[in-house]
Formats: structure tokens, sequence, C-alpha cells
């Protein structure tokens, strides 16, 4: 039953990045494409953690939270560039 | 054992030297003339044994791989140069203290003389050659830097960039001979070599070993035509002129031809060559310097005429000519080096060194007239002096010189010619500067000066007079010994008295004092005549001239392959590349392995799919600079998933955070940076372009394929086997192989890290900030208070991960490297909420100096196995327990994997807050900046 879940969740993350890169292909405006590129983070966290689950490796939640905490970097000095062109002032 | 001290004092002086820097002058002279007391009085014990004919070597292996040990040698010869080194050395450092003018810092001037002592000493006495070799690089660019001292005298930096060039050059030449002479024999030690003087005179390498020894000993002894660097030294201050440029560094040159007589002078070529140089220089070189008009210029010429008389006696080949050629080494130290000191009162004293200029000084200086013209007597060769007796058997030398058989006439006649020179402007240096009246008005009134700088004068010219009146009872023993070092078999017989009787050579002496003074009373008419009729062409005219073609040719060269545009170099690398990994294509052709494809799931094919999408948007966007950057990112994110599924935890998280490091350092480059990249390339360029890459990636994707597909034995077996107790001593294979397989790898890549983050550092301090083009602030809220608010948390949590991946590196994924980046992203979180301002304020380091503290440590971790004897690096073989601490070699590793963290840390936080430096905006300039993007201004 939960290898079916995690199959089936894995399946539904494939579909959110795609439709993700999609919308960060199609913008239009650069926030759009902020926007999409964080929902990726947060979406590729989901799905090595589902991996981690179905190989039963630890290891994967390591690399699922560095993703998380380097996702959210990301997305500030974006967002900061956006917002005064310095990201660091 | 003494012998190794001797060699070792007078480096321990430059540290001593430089340690004195704040004592004061004295304590500079005192840390200078200390060492090297120490230094002769360790020489003279050794003087028992050396007289009585013994040859002391010592030897330690070096590199025996390529024949370097180090080995020291005190033979006759060896000890009579320490013995002129180290003396005239402490009369020089005597003489310097007074006179050295107030202001100057003491303490460089020595250290740099003290470096230049060491290394001539270890010239004079290696035993190896290559070692030899190395100190005589050493003394070329000690050299340098003394010629250079005056460094902002523009003449003063011409003159030692020409020397350094000149002997620089020669000492190339000379360590490429004595590889071919080391080849030839066998082997590098002295000994060995001079025992085979046939082997190598009948070698078929023999005439092109001669020519690049001979190469590397003219330049050094200022032979014609490479002399010209001599007078341009002289812009040093005079008792380096006195030291180097008279006594010791352009001795070194005729000390390698003693040096190797025994083993090079039996070919016909070592006469004509060695011979000819010698004869043409010192008659060349007399005549010029009689008409210099600068003391010390005069003085440089005679030093080249005379040492090019040394050379010729070498030259002649035979074993009176040899001892002769030592006995006048002697004599001219003593008096060339008293007679600069001289020139250097008078310069120091009148402010001037124009003889024309000068005048009727004997009132006024009548200790130094006294001993000026002692010194000149000797140089001219007049009786009772030390030039005296060697000048005399060396022209009679000239009189029974080998190979001569056809124009007997030639040799001696050539050498009283320039023996008349010599005498001409030895009674120039005396009358024009003591007697005759000065044309123009001195700078200063001289006088004489304080009895501590006539001191040493006195002394050497007291050397020369007793030398000159009782020569069997003080320079006999010394020569006798030296000469042995030259000589093969039983010393030739020679006789060290004044009086000879009526010969032919007291004849041609007899000519050339009084021709001598004859060319002296027709100065005016000759003047005029060389003033009318002196030729352009000068050695260093010559010298410039090449020096501005050379580096012409270069910069057109360069221009030529480096314009600027980064494309081109890419597309050249690329396609060098391509055609490099074309060759085995065309050569083998491609199969597939007979290997078994492993299955694949749909989610992974999804991620590649995805992969190949985003970085085809990279490219297609890459006009609009940050849309690019925020595909980049995906492509990033995206490959990191890949490592994760294909097994390689370290490299997923190497990923990550190197990932998101690079995108601040773009979008830092970028707020400087024209946010659309115009448009430039033609179709057709774009054309090839693609094709350039489209191949590269495909011919890697075939190498890959055809490697993976096949069965192989790969060297990860190896480690994987290794990396775990007993031989790597951790279970993390990629971090046992980073610390300790490869450890130096690693060492070597955070040392270049750290050097490219100074690089970046000073390139963006001093950076032209015309270019910053900057982005309008739009923002209500500089610091919203919900991101700052989560950036304190963030910051204990983040580095709580960077200490928990840093430590478990050794068994599990993880590392310093890795853990060094998270911990940098943690703190550049800091600088994104709050400012750099507010940030610095709480957090006092100097990144730079944590980027240094971390080489150093990952230096000292790996220096650890040198205490018990091991490689540099060598981590878990230690394998000893310490209390408290557990297993070393864990204790090691995690010490240099600390240090690797910490110049990680320290390196990136340079570069990225240096390049948010840059954003302290000027406005932006379009003409300044069309001005400015020419890449060839200086």
């Amino acid at each position: 039953m939960i290898s079916v879940a995690i199959n089936l969740g894995l399946a539904v993350m494939c579909l959110c990045l795609i439709l993700n890169l999609i919308r960060l292909l199609k913008g239009p405006s650069t926030p759009d494409r902020i926007l999409a590129l964080d929902t990726m983070y947060i979406n590729t966290v989901a799905l090595i953690l589902l991996f981690g689950l179905r190989l039963e490796r630890a290891i994967f939640f390591e690399a699922a939270l560095l993703i998380a905490m380097m996702g959210f970097v990301g997305t500030v000095a974006l967002a900061n560039y956006l917002l005064h062109g310095d990201i660091i002032e | 054992m003494a012998v190794l001290l001797i060699v070792l004092l007078p480096f321990i002086g430059v540290l001593l030297a430089v340690a004195s820097g704040r004592l004061g002058r004295r304590a500079a002279a005192v840390a200078a003339a200390g060492p090297t007391l120490v230094a002769f009085a360790l020489l003279m014990s050794l003087a028992p044994s050396v007289l009585a004919g013994e040859v002391l070597v010592l030897s330690r292996p070096w590199v025996p791989a390529l024949g370097l040990t180090f080995g020291l040698r005190v033979d006759g010869l060896g000890f009579l140069f320490a013995l002129l080194i180290l003396g005239i050395g402490l009369l020089v450092i005597q003489y310097a203290y007074f006179y050295m003018s107030r202001g100057d810092p003491l303490w460089r001037f020595f250290s740099y003389l003290m470096l230049f002592m060491g290394a001539m000493l270890g010239v004079v006495l290696s035993e190896n050659v290559l070692l030899m070799a190395l100190f005589w690089e050493v003394t070329s660019l000690s050299s340098f830097l003394l010629i250079g001292y005056l460094s902002d005298r523009s003449a003063a930096r011409r003159g030692a960039r020409m020397a350094l060039t000149i002997t620089g050059l020669g000492g190339f030449c000379l360590f490429a001979g004595l590889v071919i002479l080391g080849q030839i024999v066998g082997s590098y030690e002295l000994t060995d070599i001079l025992a085979s003087g046939e082997l190598i005179v009948g070698h078929d390498w023999y005439l092109p070993m001669l020519i690049l020894v001979l190469i590397g000993a003219f330049t050094k002894s200022a032979q014609f035509p490479f002399h010209f660097w001599l007078p341009n030294a002289m812009t040093a201050p005079t008792p380096v002129s006195a030291y180097l440029h008279s006594a010791t560094m352009v001795k070194a040159g005729v000390f390698l031809l003693a040096r190797l007589h025994p083993a090079l002078s039996g070919g016909d070529a070592w006469f004509y060559l060695v011979g000819g140089v010698g004869m043409a220089t010192m008659f060349f070189a007399a005549y010029v310097a009689f008409f210099r008009h600068d003391l010390k210029a005069l003085l440089a010429y005679s030093t080249i005429s005379h040492l090019g008389l040394i050379t010729a006696l070498f030259g002649f080949g035979t074993a009176g000519a040899a001892v002769v050629g030592i006995f006048h080494i002697m004599n001219h130290a003593a008096f060339k080096a008293s007679l600069f000191m001289t020139a250097g009162i008078i310069d120091h004293q009148t402010g001037t060194r124009d003889i024309r200029i000068l005048g009727n000084l004997r009132r006024a200086m009548p200790y130094t007239m006294v001993l000026a013209l002692l010194g000149s007597a000797a140089m001219a060769g007049i009786p009772f002096l030390n030039g005296f007796l060697s000048k005399e058997l060396f022209l009679k030398e000239t009189l029974t010189a080998p190979m001569m058989a056809g124009t007997p006439w030639l040799l001696p006649t050539v050498a009283t010619v320039g023996a008349i020179f010599s005498m001409a402007y030895s009674v120039r240096l005396v009358h024009g500067v003591f007697f005759e009246p000065g044309q123009g008005k001195m700078p200063k009134e001289g006088h004489d000066p304080s009895a501590g700088m006539l001191l040493p004068v006195a002394i050497l010219v007291a050397i020369c007079v007793v030398v000159g009146v009782a020569p069997q009872w003080t320079a006999a023993p010394l020569l006798a010994a030296a000469a042995q070092s030259v000589v093969v078999g039983e010393l030739p017989a020679y006789s060290l008295t004044l009086w000879h009787g009526f010969t032919m050579e007291l004849l041609m002496s007899a000519i050339a004092i009084g021709g001598g003074i004859f060319v002296y009373t027709q100065r005016a008419r000759l003047y005029d005549l060389a003033h009318r009729i002196w030729p352009g062409l000068t050695g260093g005219a010559v010298f410039e001239k090449t020096v501005e073609l050379v580096v012409g040719a270069g910069a057109r060269l360069t221009a030529t392959l480096e314009n600027g545009s980064l494309q081109r170099y890419l597309v050249l690398l690329l396609v060098m590349a391509l055609a490099a990994g074309a060759l085995p294509f065309i050569q083998y052709g491609f199969s597939s392995g007979p290997q078994e494809l492993t299955p694949t799931n749909p989610v992974a094919i999804a991620v590649w799919a995805l992969l190949v999408v985003a970085a085809l948007a990279t490219v297609l966007t890459h006009r609009n600079r940050i849309t690019a950057i925020i595909c980049l990112s995906v492509v990033g994110l995206l490959i990191s998933i890949v490592f994760v599924y294909l097994s390689a935890p370290d490299l997923a998280l190497t990923q990550l955070s190197v990932e998101v490091v690079t995108i601040l350092l773009l979008l830092l480059a970028l707020f400087v940076l024209p946010k659309t990249a115009p448009r430039e390339s033609s179709r057709l360029r774009k054309g090839r372009d693609i094709a350039v890459a489209a191949l590269g990636g495909l011919g890697m994707g075939a190498i890959s394929w055809a490697v993976m597909t096949r069965p192989q034995d790969s060297i990860s077996d190896f480690f994987l086997e290794h990396a775990t107790y007993p031989v790597g001593g951790g279970t993390n294979v990629v971090n046992v192989i980073l610390v300790d397989f490869r450890g130096f790898d690693t060492f070597g890549e955070v040392a270049v890290l750290v050097l490219a983050a100074f690089g970046i550092y000073t390139m963006l301090r001093y950076a032209n900030h015309t270019f910053v083009e900057g982005v309008p602030d739009t923002a209500d809220d500089r610091y919203p208070v919900v991101l700052v608010s989560a950036s304190r948390p963030l910051l204990a949590l983040i580095l709580l991960m960077s200490i928990f991946i840093f430590l478990r590196g050794h068994y599990l994924p993880g590392g310093g490297f890795i853990g060094g980046l998270v911990a940098s992203v943690a703190l550049i979180m800091q600088y994104l909420a709050s400012g750099i301002d507010w940030a610095n304020e709480r957090m006092r380091l100097n990144f730079r100096v944590v980027a240094v503290i971390g080489f150093l440590i990952a230096m000292v971790a790996g220096s650890v196995a040198f205490v018990m004897d091991l490689p540099f690096l060598t981590m878990a073989l230690l394998g000893m327990d310490v209390p408290l601490v557990g297993e070393s070699d864990f204790v090691m590793t995690l010490l240099f994997d600390l240090g690797i963290g910490l110049a990680v840390v320290g390196s990136t936080m340079t570069i990225l807050s240096e390049l948010s430096h840059m954003q302290e905006v000027e406005p932006y300039d379009e003409a300044q900046r069309a001005k400015e993007s020419d890449p060839w201004k200086p």
C-alpha cells in the first residue's frame, strides 16, 4: 500500500516539476519566474524525500534539508536583487 | 660541521639583520658583523688542515634521483675565496656603517648583503655542481637587490635590471652546461668531475658544454661582450661596488674557470675561447677605462680589464699560468676593494665622483691621498706592491703561452699595450683627483673622513704593501694551497720574488710604466680625439635595443593571441579539446560495449528531460540575464537530484552549496554589469558555436557511453579496498581520498582557492567603478521584518548543519569543503537580511585572515608526518593513540579538513563581500566607459 502511495506521490511531484518549469519559462514577469523556482525547490524536497522513503535511505533526508535551506537563501537573494539591485547592502 | 656553519651563518645574519630593524643602525651592523666574524673564526680553525693540503668534504643526500646532494667542500681554492668573502665582507660592513647615510634603513641593506655573502660562500664551497648553480642564482638575485638598492633612482633600477638579465641568462646557460657536464661524467660531485679531465675533453659534447659553462663564467665576470652590465651596476652604493663588483661576485666567473680548470682546460677550444676573450677584454677595457671621467666607472672598467687578465691566464691552460691567475685574484681583490672604498670616501666627502671637477685634494684629504696613491700604484703594477708581482708574472706567461708559435709577438704586445693604459688610468686617478686643479666647483669642501671609514681601506692597502714587499712569508702558503686545487699533479716552479734579474718581462713592465706616463701627458689630445671618434655602438645600447625588440615582439604576439574576447578563447580551447578527443574515434572507431544496460524509471526520465529543457532555456534566454540566472538555478537543482538518484550524496551536497553560492556571485556581478546582453554574434558565428558545442557534448556523451558499457578494473576498487581501516582510516571513501590518498591535490586546490580570493580582493578593491550600471531601488522597506526574523534562527540551524556535515565527513558523506560552503551561506544569509554593516558590526572577522589561517592549519596537519619521518600529508599511517582524543590519524585528518573548511569560508566570504563593495555606485557614464574599454590601456 505504502509503495503505491509513494509511486503515486513521485508521479505527482514529477508533474509538478514539469508544470513549474513551464511557468518559469512562460513568465511573464520576473517575480513569476522566481516564484516558480522557489516552488521547484520545495517540490524537489518532496521528490527526494519520497525517493528516500522508497529506497529506505536516511542520507536522502539530509540532501532534502540542504535543498530547503539553500533554496530559501537563493530565493531571498533573487528577491533582494529585484527590489534593490544590490543583494547585500 | 664547521663548513656547514660557515655557509649557514650569513643566512642567520639575514634573519638577525631583519630582526634588528627597529633597533637602529648599530644593531643592524652588529647583526651583520657578528655571524661574519664567527664564520671567519670557524674558517680560520680549518686553516691548518687546508694549508697542509687536505680537502674537507661534507655531503648530505638531498634529491638522490637528480644527483643533487647538499655537498660542501673546503680545499685550497675554496678556502682562499671564503677568506676573501668573509674578510673583505667584514671590512665592507664596517665601511658601510659609516658610509650609508643616517636616514637609511641599514637593516635592509645588511640583510641583502648577508644574503649575498651566504650565497657567494655557497658557490665557492659547493662540492655538488648543481648546488653551486643554485647558489650562483642567489648571488645574481641578491646582486640585483643591492644594485637597485636606491630604488627611487631610475638609473639604479635600470642597472639592476641589466645586471640581472645578463647574469641570470648566464646562470641559465651555466646550469645547462653543468647538467651536460654531469651527464658526461656520470656524477655531479666535484671530486668525480675533477678526476675525469680526459673523459670530458674527449667527449662529443665537450664543445657545447664548454660554451655554455663559459657563457656563465663570462657574464658573471663581465667579460667581453657581456661586460657592459658592470659599469651600469655602479649605481649601487659604493660598499656594494667594493664588495660585489670588485672583490667577490665578479670573481665568481674566474672562480668557476679555476674550479673547473683541471677538468676542462685540456682542449684547444678552451685556449682560444678563454684566452682570446680574456686578452681582448683586458686590452679593450683598459683602453676604455682611461677615458671614463666618473671615478667608479673608471674603476669598473679597470676591474673588467683585470678580470680579463685573470681569465686570459686561466685560458693559457698551463699549470704555471693558472697559479699566476690565482695570485692575481688575491692581489686584485685587495687593491681594487681599497680603491672602490677610496672612491666612495671622495664621493662621500666632496659630493662628486667626476675626475674633471675633483682636484687638488692632497691638502684637504692627506690620508685618503696616501691610501689612494698606494692602491693605484698596486693597480698599475709598481714595484714593492702586490700588483707588480702578479703583473710581471702575467707578462712572463704571455711570452711562453702555448699554441702561439706562429705569432709569438702577439700576446706580449697586446699585454704591454693594455698595461700602458692600465698605468695611464692609475696615474690619472691619483693625479686628476689629488694634484691637478679641478675644472669646476665641488659640491662640498672635502676633508678626511673619520678613522672608522679609513680603517678598512688602510687594512687593505697594508695587505697590498706587505704582500708586495715580502710575498714569500705572507701570500705564499695560501697561494700554494689554492694552486694545488687548480693544478693536476705537482705544482710548477714559480718564484714569488721582487727581483728576477734583467728579463724580458721587466723590460715590458718598464715600457708599460713609461708608456703609461707618456699617454697620460698626452691626455688632452687623446680626450679630444676620443670625443670625436668614439663609436656610438656600446654594449648597453645594444642591450636596451634588444630588450625593447623582445618586449615589443612579445606584446605584439600577446595582442594577436589574447585579444580580450572570452568567446574566442573558449572556441580555441574547445576546438583543441575536440581535436584531441576526436583522434581516438578516428583511429579506433566507436562501438558500444558488452555490458548490460541498467533499467531506469519514469521519474528519472522526467528529471533528465527537465534538465535538458532547463539547459536549453538557459542558452535561449541568455540575453535577458536575470532570467538566464534563474534557469541556471534550475539546472543546478536538477543536477543535484540526479546525483542523489545515482547514489552520490557527497556530490549532491557539494553541488547544492556550490549552486547557491554561484547564484549569489552571479547576482552580485550582474549588479555592476549590463542587464541585457547585446546582440553581437553574426549568424555564421552562431552556427560555428552551435556546432562546436554540439560536437563537444556529443563527444563527451559518446566517450562516457563507450567507457561505461565496458567491464573494467577502475582505480576505485583500490580506493574502496584501502579506504577503510587500516590504511585510510575512514569509511567515507570520498573523504578519505580527499584528505588522505589525494591530500596533496586537495592541499593544492585550497591554495589556489585562497590565492584566487586574494586576487579577486585586490582587483576589485582597486577596480574602476565607472562600469557600474546598478539597478533602481524600488523597496519601501529595506530590511523587511519577516526576512530579518526568519534569518536569525536559520543562522543557528545552518551553522549547526555545517558543523554536523563537517564532523561526520570521515565516515559518512560530508567534510570540510561542504561544511565550509554551508557555513558561508549561513553567514551570507545575515548580509542579505540585515545588510553588510549590521553583520560586520556583530562579526568582527577579517575573512582574508581566516582563509590564510585555514591554509596554515592544513599545512601544519600535513607536516606532522615529517616528525615521524613520513612523507608530507601522510595521515592514517601515523597510527598512534593520543590520550583522550583517540587515534591520531583521525585527529590529523580532522585538523586538515578543518583547515580546508576555514579556507573555504574565508575565501568565499572575501570574494562575496568584496563584490558587494563594488556597489557603492558612481554614475554611469557612456563616454567614460568607451574610453576605458580599451583592453590595452595600462
